[in-house]
């Protein structure tokens, strides 16, 4: 399972005023703590300091946080200039969050992704509103596929997004992603399946419950890919235990990698 | 952009006032008014068949329907209300209480409209275009529609924006209205997750609240305005 550390998100109330002030040591820290946590990529968003000054703090947020991981990071902008300013001192092969079946989107995009070797989230959203069926997303998939593929991106490389909703609004959402990240890799074969797990339990008390168990749904459904709080240690024991059960991890070398190194242990 | 335009209580054959006045004081389980308690009951609860059978068995026995809306169904929404501010009460329970409510509406409906009991106000919600989902914009929906909003007389135009690239379509939303002429028609709540009083400032939106609950008190006062 492919790690994306979300927790660097100026949308998020305790990281906005340190991206707004800069705070390197916060920040620092928080990108050591996700990646000794596990993850694979570092999402970085400045979203919240406007559309004028986001290009600049973007392209600092990532070099700070390459600093002091050795990760590559998932970049966390709808703003086409953003993304390149960033992509500009970026080290490795970036992660692009996101793209949509929106023409508007992706023609700010797709230029920005053909000059560059990128791995891209494309969530299944497009211009006729928000999909309601699992129909509406695989049609916006299909689109994004064929774009995507169309501006060089291997079938590998497209991390599709069923989009995952508050299950607190509806008792059918959680189903609906399931059955999504089924389809899709039926439809698209060779393309990965990601989502944004957390919304799952927008809505309801003890969230973590909601996401650990969701978190085994979606593996188990065949998800690739997930963007999660990895500072959360039982859920990524979770993750480290499902990976073995699903023969994702030979020989369970991972899992007994994490249960020497203390990962199981005291975990609540 | 999702609209949905609410129209909880019965359309207005009235002379312009309000016969059903939204009460300020909050249900209280020792009322002791025949019915009314219990049905407040089940709208907190979000039962359904119990407030349908409260409903029509108070109405036989010769209870208001304006009695039973105001210290039933408002009272019960009001509480949810309350209690979903301090983070007692969850979305689940704010979406199924309106249920609850309105089965009740149905039965009580037609008598509400003898009565010429009119709602306060048509609020016209939506999230904005581009926004990722409608999660913070259907508790607002629903809690509104529970205390009572409903009649064409002035339009409060609720927005949510959840992600901070979709907030300026509220900006371009105020400025429809603006060349439309109708800025003055109508009153412009804004919230979600990465709005702030400083943009409402910023775009001369009427209220920002950061949440349903505080959405209900602004949607009452801009109408009062």
């Amino acid at each position: 399972m492919l790690v994306v550390g979300e927790l660097i998100n100026s949308t998020r109330k305790r990281i906005q005023p340190a991206v707004d002030n800069r705070d390197v040591a916060f920040l620092q820290d928080l990108a050591r703590q996700q990646g000794e946590a596990g993850s694979h990529y570092i999402d970085c968003n400045a979203a919240t300091v406007g559309i004028e000054r986001e290009p600049d703090t973007l392209k600092w947020l990532v070099q700070i946080v390459q600093e002091v991981v050795d990760l590559p990071c998932a970049i966390d902008s709808p703003n086409a200039g953003a993304m390149l300013a960033a992509l500009e001192v970026h080290k490795g092969k970036p992660m692009i969050n996101s793209i949509t079946a929106e023409k508007e989107k992706m023609d700010q995009l797709l230029p920005v992704i053909k000059q560059t070797e990128c791995k891209v989230i494309g969530l299944c959203m497009g211009d006729g509103g928000m999909p309601q069926t699992l129909e509406d997303r695989l049609r916006n998939a299909s689109i994004l596929v064929d774009a995507l593929s169309g501006a060089g991106v291997a079938a590998a490389d497209i991390y599709l997004d069923p989009l995952v909703f508050p299950v607190s609004t509806d008792p059918s959402y959680g189903r609906l992603v399931l059955d999504g990240i089924h389809e899709l890799h039926t439809r698209f074969p060779g393309v990965q399946a990601v989502c944004g797990l957390s919304n799952v339990s927008y809505g309801l008390p003890q969230r973590k419950w909601v996401n650990r168990a969701f978190m085994v749904l979606t593996m188990g459904a065949g998800l690739d890919a997930v963007i999660v709080d990895p500072l959360d240690a039982s859920l990524m024991a979770l993750v480290s235990a499902t990976d073995a059960l699903l023969g994702a991890d030979e020989f369970c070398m991972n899992y007994l990698t994490a249960a020497r190194g203390g990962k199981f242990d005291n975990l609540q | 952009m999702g609209i949905t335009i609410m129209q909880s209580a019965p359309p207005s054959e009235g002379t312009g006032q309000i016969g059903c006045k939204i009460p300020d004081e909050t249900y209280q389980q020792d009322e002791g008014e025949h019915g009314s308690p219990g049905l407040a009951e089940a709208v907190i609860n979000g039962d359904r068949i119990t407030a349908v059978k409260l409903t029509q068995e108070d109405m036989d026995s010769g209870v208001s329907a304006c009695d039973l809306l105001q210290k039933g169904l408002i009272a019960g929404m009001e509480v949810v209300g309350r209690e979903f501010k301090v983070s007692e009460f969850y979305v689940p329970e704010v979406l199924v209480a309106p249920k609850a409510m309105k089965g009740s509406m149905e039965i009580l409906h037609p008598h509400l409209a003898d009565a010429k009991i009119r709602g306060i106000a048509k609020v016209a919600i939506g999230t904005v275009r581009g926004n990722l989902h409608d999660i913070r914009k259907d508790p607002v929906a629903m809690m509104v529609e529970g205390a009572g909003f409903g009649v064409m007389d002035l339009v409060v135009v609720a927005m949510s924006a959840l992600l901070t690239t979709t907030m300026p379509s509220m900006k371009n939303t105020l400025e429809v209205f603006r060349k439309a002429g109708m800025r003055d028609q109508v009153k412009v709540r804004i919230g979600g997750a990465p709005v702030t009083q400083d943009y409402e400032d910023s775009i001369g939106a009427e209220r920002y609240t950061p949440d349903a609950a505080s959405a209900v008190d602004a949607a009452k006062e801009l109408v009062a305005a």
